[in-house]
C-alpha cells in the first residue's frame, strides 16, 4: 500500500527534488515538464499569431485603396499564403496544444502527460518546422499558392522555385509534431486520470481536445500523402496531379479537404471546450446539458469527416455527391446549435459575472453565430456557386476562426494565465482589449460579406476604382487596425501583469475543477498528494443550488491521498471509470527529443536543397536518436499488465 | 503503439484511395500496360503471411516461458521478412514501367515504396527485440516489446494484403 498523507504533511521537498528540472542550458533543452512545454507552446504560437497578423496588415494596407502598388502581385501571393499557413497550422492548433499541455495534468490530478518525452518532441518539431517555413521569406521564395495549394499551379511547370517545396516539406514536418502530440493527448486522457475522475466528470475542454486528437490521427495522413505526392511530382518527375500524364488536379483537392475539413474542427473543438468550461464559472452554476455538449463535441468531430466536398462544389463533382455532402454540411450545424443553446441556458439560469474572460466568451458566441450562419448558407450548393472564391468566403472563414478560436483563446488567456504566472491581468485593460477586438472584428469582416456579394474575388492583389468596392475595403482596413491595437493591448496587459498584477492565489475565480486546487503557479510536482474525485465540480461540492448539501459534500478527497515519492511517480487508472489506481513511474528529462527533432529538421533542409549528404546525416541522426531514446527504458522492462507503457514514452 | 498503427493505417487508406480514384478517372486501360503479373507477388504474399504466423508462434513460446521458441520465431520471422524485401526488390526491377512514366507507375512505386519502408522498420524493430531475446531479457510476464514489435509486424502484413488486393487484383475486375 502506498504512503498516504495530507497536503500539509506531504514530503514536498522530496517531491520537488524529484520533479524539478535543474536550471542551466542542459535542463532547459532536456526538460519534459509539461508546464514548461505548455508555456513554450503558448508563447511560440502567440508569436506566430503576431507574425501572421503582420502579414495580414501588409495585405490590408495594399487593399485600402483601389489600384494600390505597395506590394507586387507575387509578393501578395506569398503574403496571403504565408498568412493562411501561419494562422491555420502554426498558430490556431498549437496554441490550443499549449493550453492542453499546461492544463491537462492539472485538470486530471496527474503529475505529467502520459508520454513526457513525446511531449518535448512535439514542441521541438513544432518550433523547428516553423523556423523551416520562415526560412522561405529570406530566400524570397515563400509558398505562393494559398494555404490549400491547389494543383496545377503548385506544380513545377508553373512554379519552379522552392516556394511550394517549402509548403510540402514544412507541412509534413509539422505533421510529425501534430501527430505525436495527438497520440499523447489520447494516451493521457485514457490512462492518466486520478481515481474517481471518470469520463462523465471530465472538463468539456478535454472532450474537445480528445475529439480534435482523434480527427488528427485519422485525417492528418491525407495531408501527408498529398504533400508527399506534391514533392515527388515537383522534384522527382513523378505524376499524380498533372492531367497530361494520367494524374488529376482533383486528387489534390480531395486529399487536401479530406484532411482540411476535419482540421477546421481540430482548431475549433478544443476552443469551444474551453469556453464551455469558462462560462459556468462566471455564470456561477454548472454547465447546462453537460452530456449534450460533450456528445455534440464528439459528433461534430465525426460528421466533420463527411463534409469535405462542400469545399469543392464549384469544381464539377457529380450532383449526387453534392447533394449528399450538402446534407451533411447542414447536419453539422445541429451539434453546434446544441452547444450554443447550452451556453445561453447556462448564462440565462445563472448569475453572470462580467469579468474579461466572460466578455470574451460572450463575444465568442456572437461572432461564432454570425460565422455559423454564413456557413449554413454556403452549405446550399446554388448559394455556394455564387460566392465561391469571393470575399464572402473570406468573411465566413474569419468569423468562424476569429470567433471560435481567437476569442476563445483570449478568454482562456485571461482565465488561465493567472494560474500560469501567478498574477491576474488588469480588468481595466482587459475591457479595452475586448471591446477593441470585438468592434474591430465586426468592422473588418462584416463588410467583407458585402464585398463578396458584389463580386470581389479573393486572392487578387488589387481591385479597380469605380465598381463600388472602395468603402467596404476601407472599412475592412480600419477594422483590422482596431483589432490589431486590441491584440497589442493584450500584450501590454500581459507584460504589465507578470510584474505588477495582483497575486492570483490558488483559485482567483472561485472555479470548480482540479487545476484550481494547486498553487499559482503550480509546483513542479503539481499535486503533493494524488486527489480522489467524486463529482464533476469537486471544488463546488455542497454549494450547488438545488442539490442537498449532504448529497455532494465530501464526495471528493482533494487534500489527502497517496504521496508517490519513490522517484517520478503518478497514478494511472482504468479507461472509463478511473478505478483501480496503479502507481506509474515516469521518465525523467532527456536530450533525445531535441536531437531527434534536429535530425528531422536536417532531413527536411537536405530534401529542400537537394543536399543528399545532409539527408544522410538527418536519417542517421534520426536512427541514433531513436535508439538512444528507446534503449534504456526498454531494457529495464515494464510490467505487461500496465496499459500506459505501450509505446515509447 | 495502437494509435501509431491507427494513423499509419490511415496513411495507407489515403494512398490506396488515390490509386482507386485515379484508376476510376482514366479513359484508357488501368494499368496502362495491363494487369500486373502475379508470378512473384502471389508467392511473396504467402511468405509475408507465413512470417506473421511464425511470429505468433514465437510469442506464444515466451508466454509459456520458452526462450528457445521465442528466439527461433523471431529469427524465422526476420528471415522471411528479409526474403520478402529481396523479392520485392526483384519485382521492382522487373517492371517495364518506371516511377516517372505515368501516374500508374508513380503510384505503384510510391505505394510499394511506402510499404517497403514499413517492412524495413519492422525488420529493424525485430532485430532490436532479437538482441534482447538472445540476452534473455524477456520472461513469461515481461515481454511487452515482443508484443509491440509483433503488433507492428502484423500491421505491415495486413497493410500488404490491402496493397496487394488494390494494386494487383482489383484492376483485374474493374
Amino acid at each position: 500500500m502506498e504512503m498516504q498523507s495530507t497536503v500539509s504533511d506531504a514530503p514536498t521537498e522530496t517531491l520537488r527534488r524529484i520533479w524539478e528540472t535543474p536550471s542551466g542550458i542542459y535542463g532547459q533543452l532536456a526538460t519534459v515538464d509539461h508546464k514548461t512545454i505548455g508555456k513554450r507552446y503558448l508563447v511560440t504560437a502567440f508569436l506566430f499569431l503576431l507574425i501572421g497578423g503582420l502579414e495580414a496588415g501588409i495585405m490590408r494596407a495594399q487593399l485600402t485603396r483601389p489600384g494600390e502598388h505597395l506590394v507586387t502581385p507575387e509578393v501578395y501571393n506569398q503574403l496571403f499564403s504565408m498568412h493562411g499557413m501561419t494562422m491555420m497550422f502554426w498558430y490556431a492548433s498549437p496554441i490550443l496544444s499549449g493550453f492542453s499541455n499546461y492544463l491537462w495534468p492539472l485538470m486530471i490530478g496527474a503529475r505529467d502527460m502520459a508520454y513526457p518525452r513525446v511531449n518535448a518532441l512535439s514542441y521541438w518539431t513544432f518550433l523547428l518546422s516553423g523556423i523551416f517555413l520562415y526560412t522561405s521569406p529570406f530566400l524570397g521564395q515563400s509558398p505562393n499558392d494559398g494555404w490549400f495549394a491547389y494543383a496545377p499551379y503548385s506544380l513545377g511547370l508553373y512554379n519552379a522555385g522552392l516556394n511550394m517545396d517549402f509548403y510540402a516539406l514544412g507541412l509534413i514536418f509539422l505533421g510529425i509534431s501534430t501527430t505525436v502530440g495527438a497520440i499523447n493527448f489520447i494516451g493521457t486522457l485514457i490512462n492518466m486520470r486520478c481515481p474517481g475522475l471518470s469520463m462523465s466528470r471530465l472538463p468539456v475542454f478535454m472532450y474537445g481536445t480528445l475529439s480534435a486528437s482523434l480527427s488528427i490521427v485519422f485525417a492528418l495522413p491525407a495531408l501527408t500523402v498529398a504533400c508527399t505526392f506534391l514533392f515527388l511530382e515537383r522534384r522527382f518527375g513523378m505524376h499524380f496531379f498533372a492531367v497530361e500524364h494520367g494524374g488529376s488536379a482533383m486528387l489534390w483537392q480531395h486529399l487536401f479537404w479530406m484532411f482540411g475539413h476535419p482540421w477546421v474542427y481540430v482548431v475549433v473543438l478544443p476552443a469551444m471546450g474551453m469556453v464551455s468550461d469558462i462560462i459556468p464559472v462566471f455564470s456561477r452554476r454548472p454547465l447546462v446539458g453537460y452530456g449534450f455538449v460533450a456528445g455534440s463535441t464528439i459528433a461534430t468531430g465525426v460528421i466533420g469527416f463527411a463534409v469535405w466536398i462542400h469545399h469543392m462544389f464549384a469544381t464539377g463533382v457529380p450532383m449526387m455527391a453534392m447533394t449528399v455532402f450538402s446534407g451533411f454540411s447542414f447536419l453539422i450545424a445541429i451539434p453546434s446549435g446544441i452547444a450554443v443553446s447550452a451556453w445561453i441556458a447556462t448564462i440565462w439560469t445563472g448569475r453572470p459575472v462580467f469579468k474579461t474572460p466572460m466578455l470574451f466568451s460572450l463575444g465568442f458566441i456572437v461572432v461564432f453565430v454570425i460565422g455559423g450562419v454564413s456557413g449554413v448558407v454556403t452549405a446550399a450548393v446554388p448559394y455556394d456557386w455564387q460566392v465561391s472564391d469571393s470575399y464572402f468566403i473570406v468573411a465566413h472563414i474569419h468569423y468562424v476562426l476569429v470567433g471560435i478560436n481567437v476569442f476563445a483563446v483570449m478568454a482562456a488567456l485571461y482565465f488561465w494565465l493567472p494560474k500560469i504566472t501567478g498574477r491576474l491581468l488588469s480588468e481595466r485593460l482587459g475591457r479595452w482589449n475586448f471591446w477593441m477586438m470585438f468592434v474591430g472584428v465586426n468592422i473588418a469582416f462584416f463588410p467583407m460579406h458585402v464585398a463578396g456579394i458584389l463580386g470581389m474575388a479573393r486572392r487578387v492583389y488589387t481591385y479597380p476604382a469605380g465598381v463600388g468596392l472602395e468603402t467596404v475595403n476601407l472599412a475592412t482596413t480600419v477594422g483590422a487596425a482596431i483589432f490589431a491595437v486590441g491584440i497589442l493591448v493584450f500584450v501590454v496587459n500581459f507584460l504589465w501583469s507578470i510584474r505588477r498584477g495582483a497575486l492570483a492565489g490558488p483559485n482567483p475565480w472561485d472555479a470548480a475543477t482540479l487545476e484550481w486546487t494547486t498553487s499559482s503557479p503550480p509546483p513542479p510536482y503539481n499535486f503533493a498528494v494524488i486527489p480522489t474525485v467524486g463529482s464533476r465540480d469537486p471544488l463546488w461540492e455542497g454549494r450547488v443550488i438545488g442539490e442537498a448539501p449532504s448529497a455532494l459534500a465530501l464526495r471528493s478527497t482533494l487534500f489527502s491521498g497517496p504521496v508517490l515519492d519513490h522517484g517520478r511517480q503518478t497514478m494511472t487508472t482504468s479507461a472509463i471509470d478511473a478505478a483501480q489506481p496503479v502507481p506509474q513511474s515516469m521518465p525523467a528529462d532527456s536530450p533525445w527529443p531535441l536531437i531527434l527533432a534536429l535530425a528531422i529538421a536536417a532531413t527536411c533542409y537536405g530534401l529542400l536543397f537537394g543536399a543528399w549528404w545532409l539527408v544522410g546525416v538527418g536519417i542517421a541522426g534520426t536512427i541514433v536518436a531513436l535508439a538512444g531514446w528507446l534503449w534504456p527504458t526498454a531494457l529495464a522492462g515494464t510490467p505487461q499488465s500496465d496499459p500506459v507503457t505501450v509505446g515509447a514514452r | 503503439m495502437v494509435w501509431t498503427i491507427a494513423t499509419e493505417a490511415c496513411l495507407f487508406v489515403y494512398l490506396l484511395f488515390s490509386f482507386v480514384y485515379l484508376g476510376a478517372q482514366q479513359r484508357g486501360p488501368w494499368p496502362p500496360q495491363g494487369p500486373l503479373s502475379l508470378s512473384l507477388a502471389l508467392p511473396n504474399t504467402a511468405i509475408l503471411l507465413l512470417s506473421s504466423g511464425v511470429y505468433m508462434w514465437g510469442e506464444r513460446g515466451i508466454r509459456r516461458g520458452s526462450q528457445t521458441q521465442l528466439r527461433v520465431g523471431l529469427l524465422l520471422t526476420f528471415a522471411l521478412g528479409a526474403v520478402f524485401a529481396v523479392i520485392q526488390g526483384i519485382e521492382w526491377h522487373s517492371q517495364s514501367f518506371t516511377a516517372q512514366s505515368d501516374a500508374f507507375g508513380s503510384l505503384f512505386f510510391t505505394i510499394t515504396g511506402f510499404h517497403g519502408a514499413h517492412v524495413i522498420v519492422g525488420l529493424l524493430l525485430n532485430a532490436v527485440v532479437q538482441i534482447w531475446a538472445w540476452r534473455g531479457t524477456f520472461t513469461a510476464d515481461r515481454h511487452l516489446a515482443v508484443t509491440n514489435a509483433g503488433l507492428y509486424w502484423h500491421f505491415v502484413d495486413i497493410a500488404w494484403l490491402f496493397v496487394f488486393a488494390t494494386l494487383y487484383l482489383s484492376p483485374r475486375w474493374m
